[in-house]
């Protein structure tokens, strides 16, 4: 699936997580970068986490940031969720 | 034993940190708020977090309840689609005014159910009672389905619906609160009272919920744990009473085998009345006999 546009969801408070998404071109794959205050531990479970969402959608190629913030896996999962809807232009029920 | 509704702590829908503690802090009952905690741009955002926390968190003994939007916002339709297949324990509707506007959220979530397989559903229905139009029909809210199992009053939408200032004494509200009151006893449900919105004000809590106690309230709306105690303290007969209680409550069920109704304790008549009174104290401490 394509994103049609930049988008962003989550905070920078504690136990949040803000993910920002840019579309790139076609065939370009995933980049995500990921900075965490809990990396060390936990970095490659968040990526994973950001990956299990970025399959659901069949999202392919993608530019994401994810400023972690000590977040749990729900949150974590429903940050990616609401930042890839809003990428979609999928987004319902909120004002824009 | 009935389930205790002392304490409804909202917690705001788009707040991790707040969701993920919701239940350390003892509440009986916890409110995840997707309504007016939520900025207006952040409703989706809200909405997917609470389904995610309702699918991972275990929320302990807390009663789970989700506060959704209107029916008649562009919000609360996709709420319920949302929330009602994860089957919280209860679903609160706010500003409920009519028993028209129930019957379309009813008729909603039925359908909900249907496409999601739900049968035998137990999930039940707060009406919250927040305008003049809500408090004039709430003994037909109150009556209108077996799902609603709580009338709930919303004390500062109230008062700006009736355009009155929200005292402390709540003056402008008793009525209201009375009314609903009588409103869920009247159909046997819960009758739980509105915020204090002071924090810093601990006497004033108190005496506010002593006052909701004292006319019929099952329990209170909590904005800050630190009001949790409190509320609880005031909800929870004291030793005195739990005696008192203790000896009618044994004493009615040894003269009810002797086939005898009426009796008296230290002098003082003991009718089913006054059961009832000192087994509904037994429950809220906790006792069974």
């Amino acid at each position: 699936m394509n994103l049609l546009k930049s988008s962003q969801a989550g905070t920078l408070e504690s136990s949040d997580i803000m993910i920002l998404i840019e579309p790139v071109e076609e065939n370009s794959g995933r980049k995500i970068e990921v900075s965490s205050s809990v990396m060390l531990h936990y970095g490659d479970n968040i990526k994973q986490l950001i990956n299990k969402v970025l399959d659901s959608f069949d999202i392919k190629d993608i530019h994401l940031i994810a400023n972690d913030k000590g977040a749990l896996e729900p949150t974590i999962l429903a940050r990616c969720e609401t930042a890839i809807l809003r990428a979609l232009n999928q987004q319902k029920g909120t004002l824009l | 034993m009935k389930k205790k509704r002392r304490t409804m702590l909202y917690i705001p829908g788009n707040n991790p940190a707040m969701l993920q503690q919701g239940a350390v802090y003892g509440a009986d009952s916890i409110l995840l708020d997707l309504e007016d905690a939520v900025a207006l741009n952040q409703k989706d955002a809200a909405r997917i977090l609470v389904k995610n926390m309702l699918k991972y968190i275990k929320f302990c003994d807390a009663e789970v309840c989700v506060r959704v939007n209107h029916t008649d916002t562009p919000f609360g339709k996709e709420d319920l689609e949302v929330i009602v297949p994860l089957q919280p324990d209860a679903i609160r509707f706010p500003k409920t005014e009519t028993v028209e506007e129930l019957d379309k959220l009813l008729k909603t979530i039925a359908e909900i159910e249907k496409k999601h397989g739900i049968t035998n559903s137990k999930m039940t229905i707060h009406a919250m009672i927040e305008t003049a139009l809500g408090v004039q029909n709430v003994f037909d809210i109150a009556k209108y389905s077996k799902r609603v199992d709580a009338i709930t009053i919303g004390g500062q939408d109230l008062t700006a619906d009736m355009n009155i200032s929200n005292s402390k004494d709540g003056s402008g509200i008793d009525l209201a609160r009375k009314m609903i009151v009588m409103a869920a006893k009247a159909n046997s449900i819960d009758a739980i009272d509105t915020v204090f919105v002071d924090v810093n004000d601990e006497e004033g809590l108190r005496k506010e919920t002593e006052y909701a106690r004292k006319i019929g309230f099952a329990g209170k709306a909590v904005i800050n744990p630190r009001q949790i105690d409190i509320i609880h303290e005031v909800f929870t007969p004291t030793e005195n009473e739990i005696r008192k209680a203790y000896k009618i409550v044994k004493e009615a069920k040894k003269k009810k085998e002797e086939g005898i109704g009426v009796f008296a304790i230290d002098g003082k008549m003991v009718d089913a009345p006054v059961i009832a009174r000192a087994q509904h104290i037994l429950n809220l401490a906790d006792i069974e006999i």
